[in-house]
């Protein structure tokens, strides 16, 4: 079975019913409404602005988990995968694909529409989009790992926002500190290691964490 | 093992090309966990599974997506091969029918066309009678027996009377 395949699924699966856009219009409320609870300070919004954009991206990511691994589980999806001999690891993979590419370049565009309500500069917002570009494939590596992990368990929502958000607090500081000037530069190369590291890890945890589920 | 608990132990099968063997058994006994031993799906607590060949796996689930076509579904899993399997069990009407109105037989039906698409020469049946009706099971026996005819291995798993002529009996208990 090739894994463009099991791409494909899992990602006509997320618009089915729009529920790809579900993270995006998530997102973009969160963005709206610091504007209302800290005021109309043009200078203090533009200042916190790109750090705003990177928690409501965190959010937004976390939204889908509940229907990344538990829905296959259940319906004997991952069954079939393992009969046939697809490496788990390997489909654990394709699913971090298809969740990049169902919310990050929607979530992209959105931060354009967000970097107005903040007042941002163009300069602020290319870099906003570049963390993005680099941070969100980690962001969803741990979002498939997450569902795998919380797959089967009950109030499975709750528990993954506690073991995600936790583990996601380097990229958002990474992801908010390139967005200073010159010190960025070094943040921008800690949030590429990091994004890295939970991509390359991710599959594997996921896996073990389905196959443990199988017992 | 389930939940800790031994579920049967000493079962020892082997089966080789047209053979199939018929695992019963009352409820609760042991007889999916052994199709999933088979499948390689569950780890048994002692002993070994050795296979040659590929699997196709009817499980308890359908495992096809609910909003598509049942071909398209189908197709997910075994390609251009769908529209031969539909009509092998006599869903070729209903290509074109999302998964979720399919009734619970239908279902059945289409886990079964999964299977004999797979082109697969082991077959782990887990209850493929159920919710068939007298029609259904009869043309279940009449895919075993081609399969096994033309060299397939099939182990089947179930509390309602399949026929299996000359298969190995495996009763848990």
């Amino acid at each position: 079975m090739p894994i463009g395949g099991i791409v494909l699924r899992d990602l006509r699966r997320a618009w089915a019913g729009g529920g790809a856009l579900w993270p995006v219009a998530f997102f973009l409320l969160t963005a709206i409404l610091f504007p209302f609870a800290v005021g109309p300070d043009g200078a203090l919004l533009a200042r916190i602005g790109g750090g705003v954009i990177w928690a409501a991206a965190l959010l937004a990511a976390l939204l889908p988990v509940e229907r990344l691994v538990a829905p296959d589980v259940e319906a004997g999806v991952i069954d079939q995968y393992a009969v046939r001999e697809v490496p788990l690891a390997l489909v654990a993979f394709a699913k971090i694909v298809a969740h990049w590419l169902g919310f990050a370049p929607p979530l992209m565009l959105a931060a354009v529409v967000a970097a107005g309500l903040f007042d941002l500069s163009a300069v602020t917002l290319g870099r906003v989009e570049l963390g993005l570009l680099i941070g969100t494939p980690g962001l969803a590596a741990l979002g498939v790992a997450t569902a795998a992990l919380v797959a089967g368990l009950r109030g499975s929502g709750a528990v993954a926002g506690l073991v995600m958000l936790p583990l996601a607090v380097p990229l958002l500081i990474f992801g908010a500190g390139s967005l200073d000037g010159a010190a960025g530069a070094g943040a921008v190369k800690l949030l590429a290691a990091v994004s890295l590291l939970l991509t390359a890890g991710a599959p594997w945890i996921a896996a073990a964490a389905i196959r443990s589920g199988m017992d | 093992m389930r939940g800790g608990r031994m579920l049967f132990a000493g079962v020892s099968v082997a089966l080789g090309a047209g053979d199939a063997a018929l695992v019963s058994g009352p409820n609760g006994v042991g007889k999916s966990s052994l199709i999933r031993i088979a499948a390689g799906l569950l780890r048994p607590a002692a002993g070994a599974v050795t296979r040659d060949g590929a699997v196709a796996l009817l499980g308890e689930a359908h495992a096809l997506d609910p909003e598509l076509p049942l071909a398209r579904a189908l197709g997910f899993w075994i390609g251009g091969r769908a529209g031969a399997a539909m009509a092998a069990v006599g869903l070729a009407p209903l290509a074109t029918v999302p998964v979720r109105v399919l009734s619970t037989g239908q279902r059945r039906r289409a886990g079964l066309a999964r299977v004999v698409g797979a082109d697969a020469p082991i077959w782990l049946l887990d209850e493929p009678a159920n919710g068939l009706d007298a029609d259904g099971v009869t043309q279940v026996e009449a895919l075993i027996a081609a399969h096994r005819a033309a060299g397939g291995i099939a182990i089947v798993a179930t509390h309602q009377p399949v026929a299996l002529p000359g298969a190995v009996r495996v009763t848990l208990h």
